[in-house]
């Protein structure tokens, strides 16, 4: 359309100035025009299904809008119809990928508002429990961003490890993936004796496995290339943005709730923190493996601890946990509650708590409304996943387009968390 | 950094704030060791403003933001603000009131990821946010009506989505459940019960329900 302009015969000297300035805005025009494209609802490197609004203006990104929401049952709206113990299963099905995390963040909230205290040996189980979820969800963050960037071979390697912790599940609460296993007070059952030596020859195994994938990725040239400087996150941003875990960590921040706000048994274990140096996504890739080696020491203290700890699991003789199985055979009373306990369910004293959990991916927080009920009144789940995303414009624009996938890789999303 | 400052006492922080903020401040009470303030919500921006840059606070980090609804009472909503304090190792949550159809201000001007906090709100109770640049839906789906966690929407919702093979495209219906909701109150045995039982209604003298 440009050339005919130019071609058309001037008919006056005013005329052909105009048509000269047109062409050329045209041209401007028609080089500042931003390129819009669909990345999802079905994308593989979308882990989940995420739609992106990208403009490009020739492969470097301008303008990136997320539409989430495509995953989102409701599960505030019918938390808020279920008793409490009831919603504790909602609870796996949010960062699917290390749901008891999750569960922990809602246990932590009801034992707070209604006074519940929770046995030691419980608690050194949770702590076990949280640390296996960290490692199920870096193993599958670590593993799937390098798929992302082009790298076949680690999921295979770190898929067969989670399949092993998936295992531990099981035998701890008979699922592999929706556990169900943390209750208010406690976990729903002790391990049986031999898990803990299978978890021990894990943690023995396992820094071998991470060994393997170190030196398949931490030094591959692609890999560097496709990582390193890439969504660089300076740490004043990082706290504007409101980010948590390992985003925040990367950017320089020595901040882990489990230090900073130490909840079970955090306090008296050793393990360090590590924190990022420049931001970018390939501090975060190095960070993840580090809290892994961090995690399996952990995981071997609290081994050690159950050994020398034994004990119930659940508070003995409350009202918020069933009565034994043989008390039930022989006192009317322990019948009684156990049939309102898992009808009724246990009111929970009016008030609100906010408790916040450091889960893999970052601060897993719930905010809970009790009205004295058996059921929460409001129940909000704040999902790290939320601001993360949110900040992918700020953190994508400039990019080049194949940085993208690197750059959703980084942000560990599960879409189970963020839509909810 | 790895030793952070012991907790200081949260009755400081919320005398810190009465002193500065006095008249934006409508009440603060501990409950479960965590503090809350109750704000006026048109000086919401003023006070976030406030306790990120006051160098006794430094409430640098919006954590959460979300709503609640009570519609016994005149102003129906809560807002309620997370605040987090990575160099005091302090939480705060501050709360206002909102009225239906009232806009309370926004915090993008001051902290830029109450964006998506405050789309949501507006979603699920459809609390308004003046001078919010960019207030869609976020969780529901294009072109839904209704905002999903108010008290008075109900948990089923009002239309289903299926693929109609005929007309080759998605198609909004009625919700029509294959099966009752089950919703049991199991507060009371007997009032929870308000299926009639067939042969009940000849007690109620012939009332059916």
């Amino acid at each position: 359309m440009a050339d005919d302009l130019v071609a058309a015969p001037p008919a006056s000297p005013e005329a052909a100035n105009s048509a000269a300035a047109s062409a050329k805005n045209l041209a401007r025009l028609e080089q500042e025009r931003t390129f819009t494209i669909n990345f999802g609802p079905q994308h593989p490197a979308a882990h989940g299904v995420l739609r992106l609004i990208l403009e490009l203006d020739g492969e470097i990104v301008e303008r990136v809008d997320p539409h989430i929401g495509l995953l989102h049952r409701g599960t505030e709206k019918l938390m808020e119809d279920k008793t409490y113990l009831q919603n504790i299963p909602y609870f796996d099905r949010l960062d699917y990928v290390a749901p008891m995390n999750q569960e922990h963040a809602f246990c932590l909230a009801i034992e707070r508002l209604a006074g519940i205290a929770v046995p030691r040996r419980a608690q050194i189980i949770r702590v076990l429990f949280c640390e296996i979820g960290r490692l199920l969800s870096h193993i599958l963050n670590v593993t799937t961003q390098a798929l992302d960037v082009g790298a076949l071979t680690p999921p295979t390697w770190g898929f067969e490890e989670r399949e092993k912790l998936m295992e531990f599940y099981e035998h701890a609460s008979g699922a592999r993936l929706h556990a169900n296993y943390f209750r208010p007070g406690g976990v729903r059952q002790d391990l049986p004796g031999y898990l803990i030596e299978s978890i021990e020859a894990f943690c023995h195994t396992f820094p071998k496995v991470l060994d393997d994938i170190d030196t398949l990725l931490t030094e591959n040239r692609i890999f560097k290339q496709r990582n390193v400087d890439i969504a660089v996150v300076s740490p004043d941003e990082a706290i504007a943005l409101g980010f948590s875990g390992v985003m925040l960590r990367g950017s320089g921040h020595a901040w882990d709730l489990r230090r900073a706000q130490p909840y079970e048994i955090y306090s008296e274990l050793d393990f360090k923190i590590p924190v990022g140096r420049n931001g970018d996504c390939w501090d975060r890739y190095l960070l993840r493996m580090d809290e892994m080696r961090e995690s399996v020491r952990i995981m071997l203290q609290c081994l050690a601890l159950l050994r020398k700890t034994p004990g119930p699991v659940l508070p003995e003789s409350s009202k918020f946990a069933p009565p034994q199985r043989a008390d039930m055979k022989s006192s009317m009373e322990a019948l009684i509650h156990h049939f309102k306990l898992f009808t009724e369910g246990f009111h929970v004293p009016a008030g609100e708590v906010y408790t916040a959990v450091e889960a893999p991916k970052g601060e897993f927080g719930v905010y809970l409304v009790a009205d004295g009920s058996n059921k929460p009144y409001r129940c909000k789940i704040r999902a790290p996943g939320f601001p993360h995303l949110a900040a992918m414009h700020q953190l994508s624009k400039g990019h080049m387009l194949a940085d993208v996938s690197a750059i959703l890789g980084t942000l560990d999303i599960v879409f189970g968390e963020i839509d909810r | 950094m790895s030793a952070l400052p012991a907790l200081a006492p949260l009755e400081a922080v919320a005398a810190r704030v009465r002193q500065v903020m006095g008249p934006a401040v409508l009440g603060s009470h501990i409950q479960h060791g965590e503090l809350t303030i109750l704000a006026e919500a048109q000086s919401m921006p003023a006070l976030a403003m406030f306790l990120r840059d006051d160098s006794a606070l430094l409430f640098r980090c919006l954590v959460d933001v979300c709503g609640a609804d009570y519609p016994s009472r005149p102003a129906r909503f809560d807002v309620i603000y997370h605040f987090l304090s990575l160099h005091k190792n302090l939480r705060l949550r501050v709360k206002i009131e909102a009225q239906e159809g009232a806009a309370v201000p926004s915090l993008t001007g001051v902290f830029a990821n109450a964006d998506w906090y405050e789309r949501e709100a507006f979603d699920m109770y459809g609390i308004l946010f003046s001078e919010h640049p960019d207030l869609r839906r976020i969780l529901t789906d294009y072109g839904f009506t209704g905002h999903p966690l108010r008290k008075d929407f109900p948990v089923t919702g009002y239309v289903e989505l299926r693929y109609d093979v005929d007309q080759a495209r998605l198609v909004y219906e009625p919700v029509k459940l294959q099966q009752q909701y089950r919703k049991f109150d199991f507060l009371s045995p007997w009032e929870g019960m308000t299926m009639t039982l067939p042969g009940d209604e000849k007690a109620r003298g012939g009332e059916t329900r």
